[in-house]
């Protein structure tokens, strides 16, 4: 148990140990196996049973976490403010500012079974409103699971121990789940699976009076897993609360509405002055949604219990647009891992806040992490984005999320090959073949491949390779890598200039090339038929319709060098579409590397610029194929030029 | 290497005074408290329409067997007092900018503060850690 719940790894038991640990007593008591996921899948399990009656409260909170499970996903069910509670009499857990709560909070025993904090969004109202009724108050959230749980628990306890206190004080949780419900629902949404501690936000809320239970509810919310995560409930109420001030989601708060706004948290100054230092990253003075979320989730951390960290947390920091996939992804897994993290989130905090007064525990922090998670990894997964993306590169409209390409995956990328090999033209097979080449690759992102791909089509069409290469690394964006999304828009360049020069040499490269090949393929098809006999012999898979060569070289790039001999090779006729190509390809790969770093910061820039590129892909790819209609009525003429020269020759000699 | 920092209002009374910890705090104090009329003579005698950078940094106030005070000066009128040691390998005068110029910033960045008000001892972690790079190494990080 001491290794699943972290405490071996951590080396203590923090808060979210605690709780992890005892629940898992309480479900090896049971007889089920005894496994992480134990933990989120048994419910209703009987309390663990301790020979020590101060287990009452742990019990407790291992019942709690059974029930709680339906409704607190969200709140970190492991961390358990409510222990903090129970241990107000032992002494042992020292939050101050809990305790003072908690013995608030013992007035109300048998309050009614809390509602589950649930659902700060449903209950989204101003700080507090609340606060007067308990029960009603809860009555938003579904209670089901953990009320009637915590009313027979908090009978099983009418000792009126401070555990009870604390079990019931969940029950006068309006006040708190006023303002913590927001906190709560959110967490425990995403916590009901990963832990019962729902149950704990809801004990918490119980115990704590209006201002305490606010607070635990609060940290209860916050999402085990991570401790600063902010849960998908809580990111919307956040901005729900974000709009009511400022309707802009891309504005900012000035710094006078946000002090008006969080001072309604009742939190102390001092408090409320280190939670504004900690979230507004940039120092402007004023609050973006994300600086806004974060504080918001720091405020409802900290009215949990928890304490506040001493630098922001990973998960809180507003995303540079580069983050965000990562941040994304780290919320998502923040649940998955939930065991461990609290483990490792409590270290975490627990190092940041030494200087904080109170004696918030460690999960405090920490669960004010879980809870608060960047704002931007609630972004749209990879996979979506893909699939946006790849319309969008139909569109030429970008990579939404630089960082969700890289958490799409590879089948994604497939998927969006396919979609966008459809959508843009009715590629061929040498599309098709590309393609899958470059599904294979995509995970590889290796801005490299593009720059052979590059090559090829830079050759091919140096004027264009500029507008496509950003194109290119917008639209090839679409796949999930980064890496890759430059290489992407390159290739899509290079698609376009690729149908001209040949396709093939590109789709071996690279998968990215396989986005832009998309592209190309329909050029390439077009000029497939035309340029077959020319470029058929050199590349089987793709129909090079080099071509091209009539089209404006792309720059060729110094870096698709490279890869243009390789085209080259292959297309031995089309040296000059390959150089082309490869200019282009390397004009294309060469931005494209360059295109990920700056993504970051320019992220609508550069999906702006991939659209662009997109289009200029698809224009240029008209283009090739145009040319090379051309070049095989000019070849056609010549040949029958020819003959006619030779059917004149006889009587020349005459 | 400053083994002190202050940061006085305007009304001169000290918002934030901070030595270093093995030093003996009140001998700092006094040593600012009464750098604050030489920063008062350097000021008036600058006359009207001190805007500038190089006149916000008044340099070196009054040197010490032992220790050297440095001034500098805001637009509203809060000055910053630095001592440093004298022992220390000699910092140039334009580290002593430098530092001043972060110390200014994270000042800056308390003000952003909504929730601090001005005129209110300055209790932000966030100045003291940067204060406290100044003290480890000269230079806020």
């Amino acid at each position: 148990i001491m290794e699943l719940c972290g405490a071996t790894r951590l080396g203590y038991f923090g808060r979210s140990q605690f709780y992890i640990a005892l629940k898992l007593v309480a479900v090896a008591q049971s007889g089920f196996p005894l496994r992480v996921e134990s933990i989120n899948t048994v419910k209703d399990l009987p309390l663990p049973r301790f020979v020590a009656s101060k287990n009452e409260q742990e019990s407790r909170h291992a019942a709690s976490y059974s029930s709680d499970s339906e409704n607190q996903g969200s709140y970190s069910g492991v961390i358990p403010p409510p222990p903090g509670r129970g241990q107000v009499k032992k002494g042992s857990i020292s939050h101050d500012t809990v305790q003072p709560r908690t013995t608030a909070d013992p007035q109300e025993p048998a309050s009614p079974v809390v509602s589950p904090q649930q659902s700060p969004p449903t209950s989204p109202h101003t700080w507090r409103k609340h606060n007067r009724h308990p029960s009603g108050g809860n009555s938003e959230r579904p209670l089901a699971g953990p009320g009637p749980f915590w009313s027979p628990f908090g009978e099983a306890q009418s000792g009126g121990s401070a555990g009870d206190a604390v079990w019931s004080g969940h029950s006068p949780p309006p006040p708190q789940e006023n303002w913590v419900s927001f906190a709560d629902t959110p967490p425990t949404s995403t916590l009901l699976t990963m832990h019962p501690a729902s149950a704990q936000d809801q004990t918490t809320v119980r115990t704590v009076a209006s201002a305490t239970t606010a607070n635990e509810i609060r940290r209860q919310s916050s999402s085990y897993d991570d401790p600063w995560k902010i849960t998908d409930e809580q990111r919307q109420y956040y901005v729900n609360q974000f709009k009511t001030i400022q309707p802009d989601l891309n504005g900012f708060i000035p710094g006078s509405a946000a002090k008006e706004f969080f001072t309604k948290s009742k939190l102390p100054i001092l408090e409320l002055s280190h939670i504004w230092e900690l979230s507004d990253f940039d120092k402007d003075g004023a609050l973006t949604l994300d600086e806004f979320c974060a504080a918001f989730h720091l405020v409802v951390a900290r009215k949990n219990g928890y304490d506040l960290p001493e630098k922001l947390p990973e998960s809180l920091m507003p995303k540079l647009i580069d983050l965000e996939d990562s941040a994304d992804v780290g919320d998502q897994p923040g649940e998955v891992g939930y065991s461990g993290s609290p483990a490792e989130a409590p270290p975490s905090k627990s190092p940041s806040m030494p200087s904080l007064n109170q004696t918030w525990p460690e999960l405090n922090q920490s669960s004010e992490d879980t809870a608060i998670v960047h704002p931007v990894p609630i972004r749209m997964t990879p996979s979506k984005i893909h699939m946006q993306e790849m319309e969008l590169k139909r569109t030429g409209s970008d990579h939404t999320n630089p960082t969700s390409p890289l958490l799409v995956k590879p089948s994604d990328l497939s998927e969006e090959n396919k979609i966008n090999s459809s959508v843009k033209f009715a590629s061929g097979n040498t599309v098709g073949q590309q393609q899958a080449g470059v599904v294979a690759h995509p995970p590889a992102v290796p801005p490299r491949p593009q720059p052979s791909q590059a090559p090829g089509p830079v050759v091919h069409r140096p004027v264009d390779a500029d507008g496509l290469i950003t194109h290119t690394s917008t639209s090839p964006q679409q796949i999930p890598e980064q890496p890759n999304f430059a290489d992407f828009s390159q290739f899509e360049v290079f698609a376009a200039s690729n149908v001209n020069e040949e396709q093939d040499d590109e789709a071996e490269k690279h998968p990215e090339v396989l986005l832009v090949e998309k592209a190309s393929d329909p050029a390439s098809s077009l000029r497939v038929a035309k340029t077959d006999s020319k470029i058929e012999e050199k590349t089987a898979t793709s129909a090079p319709a080099n071509v091209s060569k009539g089209t404006t070289p792309l720059a060729p790039p110094p870096k698709p060098v490279r890869r243009r001999l390789k085209s080259e090779d292959e297309l031995r006729p089309e040296v000059d579409e390959h150089t082309q190509k490869t200019g282009v390809l390397a004009a294309v790969l060469a931005s494209q590397p360059s295109i990920p770093r700056s993504i970051g910061k320019d992220k609508k820039a550069i999906q702006a610029s991939i659209r662009r590129n997109k289009e200029t892909n698809t224009v240029l790819a008209r283009l090739n194929s145009e040319l090379q209609q051309q070049l095989k009525d000019v070849l056609e003429e010549r040949i029958s030029l020819e003959v006619q020269l030779e059917q004149l020759r006889p009587f020349s000699h005459l | 290497m400053a083994v002190c920092v202050a940061v006085i209002a305007k009304e001169n009374y000290p918002l934030y005074i901070r030595s270093a910890p093995t030093e003996n705090e009140l001998k700092f104090h006094y040593m600012v408290h009464t750098s604050l009329d030489v920063v008062d003579e350097k000021i008036s005698a600058m006359g009207k329409a001190l805007v500038d950078q190089r006149e916000l940094y008044l340099g070196l106030l009054y040197p010490t067997e032992d220790y050297k005070v440095y001034g500098y000066v805001t637009n509203s009128k809060v000055k910053f007092v630095m001592v440093v040691d004298s022992s220390n390998t000699a910092l140039r005068d334009n580290e002593i900018r430098s530092m001043f110029r972060k110390l200014h910033n994270s000042y800056t960045d308390v003000m952003c503060n909504p929730f601090y008000n001005p005129g209110d001892r300055i209790q932000s972690r966030w100045a003291l850690f940067a204060v406290h790079a100044l003290f480890l190494q000269g230079l806020p990080c």
